[in-house]
C-alpha cells in the first residue's frame, strides 16, 4: 500500500452558530485507501466529512477555521472554487438520492455539466464504466432509460455511487452509505467500497463498527468533536490506546 | 322572537344534558363502571335528541304555517278587491305587515288597515303556536331520552351516530349548493339553446355577438349569438396575462426559494402575497386609468394607433394580478423538492444554476404546471379588470392593441343591462356555463398533475 498522503487537516475547528462542533482536529488521510470515521451520534464525524468537499458552505451559519489540504493545496483558500473542488471530491449521502430522471441521465449528469464527454458515444462509455464500477451495470443495463427512483434502496445507493464515480473524482466521501439499506444491499455496497480502493481515496462515516473493521484500513474515532484516536484499523479494534476508544468499540459508551 | 326560541331550545337541551348525566349516575347508584356509556354520553344523547326535536319542529311548523298564513291573507286581499294583480296584492300585504308592526307603509287605506288587523292577530297565533309546539317537542324528546337511560343503554353509539349525521348534513349543504348552481346553469343553457332552435353551432362558431339587438317577444336571433369574438378576446387576454405572470412568477419563486437570504424571504414573500389581497376592482381602475393611457401615449410616440381600451393593458394588469398565485404555488413546490436532491447535485460539483435548472425545476415541474393551469383558470374567470380596461364591443381581432371583449364582460353587460331578465339570462347563463366547463377542465387537469407529483416522493 502506498503511504502518500491525500488529504491533510491541521487544527480544524467548525462552528454552527455558537456551537463548537469540531475541536482542533488533525488528521492525515492516505491516498487509495479506505478511512473510516466512527463515533457516537453527534460527535462531529459527518460534519468533518462535509468539510472535506466544502458541502458545509451551503449552510449559512457554519464556519470553518484551520487548514484542510488536498494534495498540499488549501481547499479553503480564496482561489479555490468549491464547485471545482466537489468535482474532485465526490460525495455519497446517507439516504439514496437519485434525481427524478432516468438511470442513464442520473449518471450522465456529472460528466455533462463538467464537459467530460466529447461525444454521445463517449458519454455512453462513461455511463457504462461508472455503472460497472458501482457493481450495478448488470442489473440496470436493460432499463437505462427508466427512472432511477424506481430502483430498490440498495440499487439506488449503488446508482448514487456510480453517479459520483462518473465525474472521475479523486476522493469519494461516503456519509453512512449503508444506514438506509438492508443487510444484503449493505454487503454489496461494502464489497464495492473495497473495490473502489484501487482507484479512489475513500472516506466513510459509519455507525457500524463491524463495517469499519471490514472495509477500512485506517480508522479515526471521534468523540465530542475531538479525534480521540486515529490509526490502523487493526490496531484500533484490537489494541486501542485510549480508554474511551476501547469503551466505545466494546459497546460501553455511544 | 323565533331566534330567541331557538336559543331557548338550546338552553333547554343543555338542561337535559345535566339532568341526563346525573340520572345516569343515579341509575347505577354512583357506580359508573356498570354503565355501558359514560354519564357524559347519556347527557349528550338527551341534549341532542331534545335539541333536534325542538329545532326540527321550529323549522317545519314555522315554515308550513307561515306559507299557509300567506296564502290565507292573499286570498283575503283578493277577495276584498278583485281588480288587484298578484304583484299589487303582494304590495298590499307587505304594507299591511308594516302597519301591523308599527312601520311605514307606502300608503294607508281601509283595505290595508283591515288586512293589517288580520295580520296582527294571525301573526301572533303563528308565533306563539310555533314557539309552544317546538318547546313542547323539545321537552318531549328530552324526557323520552331521559326515560331510556339504563345501564346497558348504548348512549355513546347513538350520540356518535347522531353527530356523524350532523357532520354529514353540513357537508351535504356545501355539495348540494354546488349541484344546485350547476343544475340551474344547465337548465338555463338548455332554455337558451331551445330559444335559438338548437343551432348550437351558431353559438359556438358564429362571429357576430349582439344577442339583445332586435329581440322580439323574447325570441333571440340565432345569427347574432356567435360567441367566437368573446372566446377569442378571452383567449387573447389570458395569453397576454400568462406571458406576464409565468416568467415573473416563476423566476421570483426560484429567487425566493433558492437565492434569497432568510431575511429577504421573510419580508418579500408576504409582500408578494399581499399582491393577491388587492381587490380586482383596484387592479381594474389601475389598468383603465393609469396603464391604458400610458400605453396609448407611448404608442402614439412611435406612430402606433392604440385604442384607449386595449387587450394589452387589461392583459398586463391581469398578469400582475396572477403573479402571486404562480410565484407562491411554485415557491411551495420548489421548496418541497428534497434538500437531499440539491445536496446530491452540489456533491457532484454542479453549480447552483445547474442544480436549479437540471434537478430542482424538473422535479418541481408537475407542481409548476398545475400552478400555471390554476393561474389560467383565474385569468379566464377574471371579470373586474376586463370590464374596466378591455372594452365592451364584440369585435373579432388578433391585434392586442385594439379593444376586445371577454366572456365575463358580456355576462356583466347582459345582467346589468336594462333588458328584461328573462331574455338576458339565457345568453348570460350559457356563457357562464361555458366558462364553468373550461375552468372545471383546467382545475381537473391541474389536480391530476399534482397527484402525479405527490406519488413521486411518497
Amino acid at each position: 500500500m502506498s503511504k502518500d498522503i491525500k488529504i491533510s487537516a491541521k487544527g480544524v475547528d467548525v462552528f454552527y452558530g455558537d456551537t463548537h462542533a469540531i475541536k482542533n482536529v488533525d488528521i492525515e488521510i492516505e491516498n487509495k485507501a479506505v478511512t473510516a470515521f466512527i463515533g457516537p451520534s453527534g460527535c462531529g464525524k459527518s460534519t468533518f466529512l462535509r468539510c472535506i468537499n466544502r458541502m458545509n458552505d451551503t449552510i449559512d451559519i457554519c464556519r470553518v477555521t484551520g487548514d484542510i489540504l488536498l494534495e498540499g493545496q488549501d481547499i479553503y483558500a480564496k482561489s479555490v472554487d468549491p464547485v471545482q473542488l466537489r468535482a474532485r471530491v465526490g460525495m455519497v449521502f446517507q439516504k439514496p438520492n437519485p434525481f427524478p430522471k432516468s438511470i442513464y441521465d442520473n449518471v450522465a449528469y456529472g460528466p455533462t455539466i463538467h464537459g467530460l464527454a466529447k461525444s454521445k458515444a463517449e458519454l455512453d462509455e462513461i455511463v457504462e464504466q461508472s455503472l460497472r464500477r458501482a457493481a450495478i451495470w448488470d442489473e440496470v443495463k436493460d432499463r437505462l432509460h427508466q427512472p432511477g427512483t424506481g430502483l430498490s434502496g440498495g440499487q439506488q445507493q449503488r446508482l448514487c455511487i456510480g453517479r459520483a464515480i462518473a465525474t472521475a473524482p479523486e476522493v469519494l466521501l461516503m456519509d453512512e452509505p449503508c444506514s438506509a439499506l438492508d443487510p444484503i444491499a449493505t454487503a454489496q455496497v461494502e464489497e464495492l467500497i473495497d473495490d473502489l480502493r484501487q482507484n479512489y481515496t475513500v472516506v466513510i462515516v459509519t455507525h457500524s463498527m463491524q463495517q469499519a473493521a471490514r472495509v477500512s484500513q485506517k480508522t479515526a474515532f471521534f468523540h465530542l468533536g475531538h479525534v480521540v484516536e486515529y490509526g490502523d484499523t487493526n490496531k484500533i479494534f484490537t489494541n486501542p490506546e485510549d480508554s474511551r476508544t476501547e469503551s466505545y468499540i466494546t459497546g460501553r459508551i455511544g | 322572537m323565533l331566534t330567541l326560541t331557538f336559543f331557548a331550545i338550546l338552553a333547554l337541551a343543555l338542561v337535559f344534558f345535566v339532568v341526563g348525566r346525573s340520572r345516569a349516575v343515579a341509575v347505577v347508584r354512583g357506580d359508573v363502571r356498570l354503565l355501558h356509556s359514560r354519564p357524559n354520553f347519556h347527557g349528550t344523547l338527551a341534549m341532542l335528541i331534545s335539541a333536534i326535536c325542538g329545532i326540527a319542529m321550529l323549522v317545519v311548523v314555522g315554515s308550513l304555517w307561515a306559507a299557509w298564513l300567506e296564502r290565507d291573507l292573499m286570498a283575503a286581499i283578493l277577495n276584498a278587491d278583485q281588480n288587484l294583480s298578484a304583484i299589487e296584492a303582494e304590495l298590499v300585504l307587505s304594507d299591511a305587515r308594516a302597519l301591523a308592526s308599527g312601520g311605514i307603509a307606502s300608503k294607508t287605506d281601509p283595505l290595508r288597515e283591515g288586512i293589517a288587523a288580520q295580520v296582527a292577530s294571525k301573526d301572533a297565533w303563528l308565533k306563539w303556536g310555533t314557539i309552544a309546539l317546538s318547546m313542547l317537542f323539545a321537552i318531549a324528546g328530552g324526557i323520552w331520552a331521559l326515560r331510556s337511560i339504563a345501564p346497558d343503554w348504548r348512549a355513546r353509539n347513538r350520540s356518535e351516530t347522531i353527530i356523524r349525521r350532523i357532520l354529514m348534513l353540513t357537508a351535504a349543504i356545501a355539495v348540494l349548493t354546488t349541484v344546485g348552481i350547476v343544475l340551474s346553469l344547465i337548465f338555463e343553457t338548455i332554455n337558451f339553446f331551445n330559444n335559438i332552435d338548437w343551432q348550437i353551432h351558431k353559438f359556438l362558431f358564429g362571429t357576430t355577438w349582439s344577442p339583445l339587438s332586435g329581440v322580439q317577444a323574447g325570441k333571440l336571433d340565432p345569427e347574432k349569438v356567435g360567441a367566437v369574438p368573446l372566446f377569442a378576446g378571452t383567449l387573447m387576454i389570458t395569453v397576454i396575462a400568462m406571458l406576464v405572470a409565468v416568467p415573473v412568477g416563476l423566476l421570483s419563486a426560484v429567487y425566493l426559494s433558492d437565492f434569497a437570504s432568510p431575511r429577504v424571504r421573510a419580508w418579500a414573500k408576504p409582500m408578494l402575497e399581499l399582491l393577491a389581497g388587492i381587490p380586482t376592482v383596484v387592479y381594474g381602475f389601475f389598468a383603465a386609468i393609469t396603464l391604458a393611457p400610458s400605453i396609448r401615449n407611448s404608442g402614439e410616440a412611435i406612430g402606433l394607433t392604440i385604442a384607449s381600451e386595449s387587450a394589452l393593458a387589461a392583459g398586463i394588469v391581469m398578469g400582475i394580478m396572477i403573479i402571486p398565485f404562480i410565484s407562491s404555488l411554485s415557491d411551495d413546490v420548489i421548496n418541497a423538492v428534497p434538500q437531499s436532491l440539491r445536496d446530491g447535485s452540489y456533491g457532484l460539483g454542479a453549480t447552483k444554476a445547474e442544480t436549479i435548472r437540471q434537478v430542482v425545476l424538473p422535479a418541481a415541474l408537475p407542481g409548476i404546471v398545475s400552478a400555471v393551469l390554476l393561474g389560467v383558470s383565474r385569468a379566464v374567470g377574471e371579470t373586474m379588470i376586463v370590464v374596466m380596461a378591455a372594452g365592451q364591443g364584440a369585435n373579432l381581432t388578433a391585434n392586442p392593441l385594439e379593444a376586445v371583449t371577454t366572456v365575463t364582460v358580456q355576462i356583466v353587460m347582459l345582467i346589468t343591462g336594462d333588458t328584461e331578465a328573462s331574455t338576458a339570462a339565457g345568453p348570460a347563463f350559457t356563457l357562464g356555463f361555458t366558462l364553468f366547463c373550461v375552468t372545471l377542465l383546467m382545475n381537473i387537469a391541474a389536480q391530476r398533475v399534482v397527484r402525479k407529483y405527490r406519488e413521486l416522493y411518497d
